[in-house]
């Protein structure tokens, strides 16, 4: 199945529209509010003590060329575009001399270890209860899973955090309540006692997306199994004689399998939001918590930055599935793209 | 709702549609709970250095209080009827403007619905949350943020899922026989959507608002959790920003937990259940029971 190159086009056009939408945004929305992060820099320093009223002009002076200010505003924009393009993000004000690259390169991979793990398994454990419940053939008391699922799915990740901290970390000393490691062990990518404990304060934050995404898959899940199983093709599987398993998985898990692919595109902007908060509950060094960190200290540049680095990544990765999809499934047709 | 009319008929389809009776059953609870309490309870005590600080919940302080002295039980009264109030605002206004150019794209077409359409598009792939990071934290003095501030920050994004659905369904029944029929005994675009189409689509409207005010909540909530828009006035996103400030856990303050955290859950369960309610009200065909 090949796909046609004029809806990669249009797709990867799409992609540079929104990803020039969301550079537009976070260049304008500063300017337009009537706030200055270069005088509220140098207003903290002159209260620290240390600046004189020459030095501080001369200082935000400085500064504004710095970061470029001084010139039109056309210019900083298109300056400010093609910085973006090229992932150039400017400094951290706050730490002043690291690059705010540098700072998501060390905090992504946190981030992407607990919540690519719990995407994968919601998925996985929310398709096959949500296709156990709406199959009919399967017994009833699957039903029952039903209304906590949907209810756990209702509530936002970090609600259902508090709680797991709460319980599973405070009162049963099951889990640490916070961090990424214990601040005791030595960092070694390379030993098993550090990847254990890794995964030891992993389980919490993952357990709490988990807890939150099966809900929506099976719900989801469940209505396409019914739906499938009114088709004609089941009533002629059974009508051969096939054995119920491959019915199930053959006929009609494969049907219903391509949509959920779909929502998964759908849900990743909401589970990277979910998860930002997530790791603010368990302060885990993950890329969310320190977008926290940046605003509660008003650091521009790593807010827009990182927000810029996610909305980067979750339109790349919606871009992937739509590609992918028509390979997936060959009823699809492109003209609608 | 043909068997019985009025108040009676009302009851006897919720009878038929518990999800939907149960959610607005708490949410109405929710609501007594935020304004009639009020009346019982002074605000003062919503505020810190009010009384004595790390109470456990006792007879005089039914819900405890926190480590700063703020009794708990009017900081969740006034904070549920905060957040609710700017989910409710952002919600509304979100339902306004989806519903004006839901109806404006979907019926007449044309450049203007292209160009609404590829913005839908566009803020439908940049997660909303993050939008509004961007923006609440450029704004001057978050600290003294109103509710009415807020609620317009939220609903600078709520509108785009409202428009997308209405866009759809008006889209879906702009060349049903009835629409038709309207065309050639002469009403004008206008009253077709106002008398042909509105009232078809009620339940939708009604669906696109139980989600608009959801996301309206969830947003200021995540917003304040992390430290973003006011933090000196109740509301229930605060509590949850001062609980992680002053180390609650650590110090095993349970009742501080518990209770912002049941308020909420009530809160979005609520919601589900009417949005499920009001899903088998629109498609009795699908019975999304759960």
């Amino acid at each position: 199945m090949r796909i046609p190159l004029s809806y990669v086009f249009k797709r990867i056009g799409f992609l540079v529209a929104v990803l020039f939408t969301a550079a537009t945004i976070n260049f304008l929305i500063p300017k337009l509010a009537p706030r200055d992060p270069v005088q509220e820099l140098v207003n903290q320093k002159i209260a620290s003590g240390g600046l004189t009223s020459q030095g501080a002009a001369e200082f935000r002076d400085s500064l504004r060329k710095l970061y470029g200010l001084d010139k039109p505003l056309w210019q900083q924009y298109l300056t400010y575009i093609w910085n973006t393009m090229r992932f150039d993000l400017g400094y951290s004000i706050v730490n002043y001399p690291v690059r705010v690259d540098f700072i998501i390169g060390q905090t992504v991979f946190w981030t992407l270890g607990f919540v690519g793990t719990s995407t994968i398994l919601a998925f996985l454990i929310g398709t096959v209860v949500g296709a156990l419940v709406g199959w009919s053939k399967t017994s009833k008391w699957f039903s029952w899973l039903m209304p906590p699922l949907a209810a756990f799915s209702a509530v936002p990740a970090f609600i259902i955090a508090l709680v797991l901290i709460y319980f599973l970390a405070f009162k049963l000393h099951a889990f640490p309540l916070r961090g990424g490691y214990s601040a005791t062990i030595v960092k070694d990518w390379s030993s098993t006692e550090f990847l254990l404990d890794v995964a030891h304060h992993a389980i919490l934050p993952a357990l709490s997306m988990l807890l939150v995404s099966i809900g929506g898959w099976s719900l989801g899940m469940r209505s396409m199994m019914v739906t499938v199983e009114g088709q004609d093709y089941i009533t002629f599987a059974e009508a051969k004689g096939l054995k119920g398993s491959r019915i199930f998985f053959r006929y009609a898990l494969r049907n219903t399998l391509l949509p959920q692919v779909t929502s998964l595109a759908m849900q990743l902007g909401l589970i990277v939001s979910g998860a930002s908060l997530v790791e603010t509950m368990f302060s885990y060094p993950g890329i969310g918590n320190r977008l926290g960190a940046a605003i509660a200290a008003l650091d521009y540049p790593v807010i827009y930055g990182i927000v810029f680095f996610l909305v980067v990544g979750i339109a790349v990765a919606t871009l992937v599935v739509d590609l992918l999809y028509p390979l997936l499934d060959p009823r699809i047709s492109y003209s609608g793209g | 709702m043909q068997r019985g009319q009025g108040f009676k008929g009302f009851l006897n389809y919720i009878r038929r549609n518990p999800a939907f009776g149960g959610g607005l059953l708490i949410l109405l609870l929710l609501l007594l709970f935020s304004t009639v309490a009020g009346y019982f309870v002074p605000k003062e005590g919503a505020y810190p250095l009010f009384t004595t600080p790390k109470q456990k919940p006792s007879a005089e302080h039914p819900f405890g209080t926190d480590s700063v002295g703020r009794d708990l039980l009017p900081t969740l009264i006034y904070g549920t009827r905060m957040t609710l109030s700017i989910g409710m605002i952002a919600g509304c206004i979100g339902l306004g403007v989806g519903t004006v150019l839901g109806f404006m794209t979907g019926y007449f077409g044309g450049l203007f619905d292209t160009i609404v359409k590829f913005f839908v598009d566009v803020l439908m792939t940049i997660p909303s949350f993050l939008l509004l990071i961007t923006i609440s934290a450029s704004v001057p003095n978050p600290e003294e943020m109103s509710v009415i501030q807020m609620a317009l920050i939220l609903s600078l994004v709520s509108w785009v899922q409202p428009t997308r659905a209405i866009r759809a369904q008006v889209l879906s029944m702009r060349e049903r026989a009835f629409v038709m029929m309207a065309k050639l005994s002469g009403m004008s675009g206008m009253e077709i959507i106002i008398k042909e189409l509105m009232p078809n689509l009620l339940p939708y409207l009604a669906i696109s608002l139980a989600g608009a005010v959801n996301g309206g909540v969830l947003g200021s909530l995540g917003l304040q959790t992390l430290g973003i828009g006011n933090l000196r006035e109740p509301s229930l996103g605060m509590t949850i920003y001062w609980l992680r400030y002053y180390n609650a856990f650590l110090q095993g303050y349970w009742w501080w937990i518990i209770e912002p955290v049941i308020v909420i859950a009530a809160i979005f369960i609520a919601f589900l259940l009417i949005s499920i309610g009001l899903d088998e009200f629109a498609n009795p065909r699908t019975r999304r029971t759960v």
